[in-house]
């Protein structure tokens, strides 16, 4: 679907189908995928595992590649990754030979024209962000499961990508501390500013972070409905409000997978 | 009460070296096929005072130490080559896996014809040993390297070199440390079987001095020699490989 916002789209999918040849045979994960990103944007992709939301960000990534269509990036079509896409994983994927420090200063490093200093000094100021300013020299074996994806948010976060791209990077955690990232990721996304990607199968979660939330079904991956979610921010997970609208898309999706069950 | 540690060992060490060195004296036990410990020390301390003991040590040691070496050297960017290269893995890779399974001293033979009875028949010998398991070794771990790092670090615009250096070296390196030890444990048990199997001219080693202790029938030799050469395995794990593993073990949080 195409925004009807004034806002440039930052990030373009034209038709996008994805295949792969799996054991059991083809299997088309994604059929003709269109949606408009807009600059500045915190855009949720909801839906069931198996959907294809991880192959979606894969391809948004330029980890992979579209059998049909096209993804652009503001004007220039995506041929592979960048900096200027940066992608927070399901699990942490903080590099275990580095520290918390060189960790986040990772990308910062393949940052050109930037000093060391400056490199160290940005990465010591999202370390902070994330209310980790006092483990910079620790392992990231020593830290919480939480911890460590504060320290992968800042990872991503410190060379300032144009975009986020996020892959259920709370699912593997226990709802107190997923309760406190979401308050972190909605100051980091106010203030900054950011274009931020998100996948989750956790429909509060979505409706919580997004600005709008992209219902996808799966067999194959399509988009089914989109929606507006206009609560102001901060936004509480245990809002009345925000539940209210959780249960309706829960039930839209309801209403789908019985629908392609049908079919 | 507990007594510490080192004390029971100790005990028991003194009490056995005791009942041997009684039993040889006392003649239940025939001192040519089992000299007394007290030989044995007597026989290494002479070695070391003639200098015959050190000399062959370093002969042996400057061997291994080169050969391992030059095995580190070539399977290190062959074992990376075919992790990458498809049809050099096809076939350096095949060849590589079936080498590794062969006691590097079956190249003996071969490599007395080739070198001649000189250092390079015996260090290639040591090479044999290294090579393979460290090609393997590199290639396995290389091909093992969690792919989310992998991703992770292509997204933050890392390729190239950059990324064999920084991600995927340091992600395979405990495979790489194992797989060297692995070599050097086989180099070494090959040096010892050739020095004890051919005679160099070139240098007089721990094997050949071992061997020379046979045909002497001088078992205190034998034995003496035996325990040089567990005593610079021992020391190498001390020196290097323990070292190395502990800190890797440490700072990847593998410990416990
Ligand atoms: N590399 C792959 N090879 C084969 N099939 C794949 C591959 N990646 C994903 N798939 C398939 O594509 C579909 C979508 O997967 P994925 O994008 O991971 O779903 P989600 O993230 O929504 O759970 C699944 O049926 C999955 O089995
Ligand atoms: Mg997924």
């Amino acid at each position: 679907m195409d925004s009807p916002g004034s806002q440039p789209a930052a990030l373009t999918l034209r038709n996008v189908t994805k295949r792969f040849n799996g054991a059991s045979g083809p299997l088309t994960a994604l059929e003709d995928i269109s949606i408009d990103v807009r600059e500045g944007e915190f855009l949720v992709l909801v839906g069931p595992s198996g959907c294809g939301k991880s192959t979606l960000l894969s391809l948004l990534a330029g980890l992979e590649l579209p059998d049909e269509g096209e993804i652009r990036l503001a004007d220039s079509p995506v041929r592979g990754p960048g900096r200027d896409r940066l992608v927070m994983f399901q699990q942490d994927a903080l590099f275990p030979w580095l520290n918390v420090l060189e960790n986040v200063t990772f990308g910062l490093r393949l940052k050109p024209g930037l000093t060391d200093d400056e490199r160290r000094e940005s990465a010591r100021h999202y370390l902070q962000l994330v209310g980790l300013g006092n483990k910079e020299l620790a392992r990231p074996h020593e830290l919480s499961g939480g911890m460590r994806q504060r320290v992968a948010l800042a990872r991503s976060l410190a060379p300032n990508p144009r975009v986020l791209l996020m892959d259920e990077p709370f699912s593997a955690l226990d709802a107190l501390t997923r309760d406190q990232l979401y308050g972190d990721i909605q100051e980091i996304f106010t203030k900054r500013r950011k274009t931020i990607v998100l996948v989750t199968h956790n429909i509060r979660e979505a409706v919580c972070l997004g600005d709008r939330v992209v219902l996808l079904s799966p067999h194959p991956g399509r988009v089914r409905e989109v929606f507006e979610i206009d609560l102001p921010r901060p936004r509480r997970i245990n809002d009345p409000a925000l539940a209210a609208l959780a249960a309706r898309v829960t039930e839209s999706l309801a209403s789908h997978l019985t629908k392609g069950a049908l079919e | 009460m507990s007594l510490p540690r080192p004390v029971i060992p100790t005990v028991l060490a003194v009490l056995m070296l005791g009942c041997w060195e009684w039993a040889v004296r006392s003649g239940r036990v025939d001192e040519l096929f089992f000299p007394a410990p007290s030989h044995v020390v007597e026989w290494c301390w002479d070695g070391l005072l003639n200098g015959e003991l050190l000399s062959a040590t370093w002969v042996t040691v400057r061997r291994l130490a080169l050969g391992f070496l030059i095995g580190v050297v070539l399977g290190f960017p062959l074992g990376a080559l075919c992790a990458r290269v498809r049809w050099i893995n096809d076939t350096l890779g095949i060849i590589a896996l079936g080498l590794q399974t062969l006691p590097s001293v079956c190249w003996v033979p071969l490599a007395l014809l080739w070198f001649g009875p000189e250092e390079s028949a015996v260090v290639f010998v040591v090479v044999m040993g290294t090579l393979w398991a460290v090609l393997v070794a590199v290639r396995e771990s290389v091909l093992n390297v969690e792919p989310l790092y992998l991703r992770a670090a292509q997204t933050m615009g890392s390729g190239g070199v950059h990324l064999w250096t920084q991600v995927v070296l340091p992600a395979a390196l405990p495979g790489v440390i194992s797989g060297m030890k692995q070599g050097w444990a086989f180099a070494w048990r090959s040096l010892m079987a050739a020095e004890i199997f051919v005679v160099i001219l070139s240098g007089f080693g721990l094997g050949s001095l071992l061997h020379a202790g046979r045909e002497l029938l001088r078992m205190e030799q034998v034995m003496g020699v035996m325990g040089v050469i567990m005593l610079v395995g021992f020391l190498a794990d001390l020196a290097f490989f323990s070292p190395v593993e502990r800190w890797l073990r440490r700072s990847r949080g593998l410990e416990r």
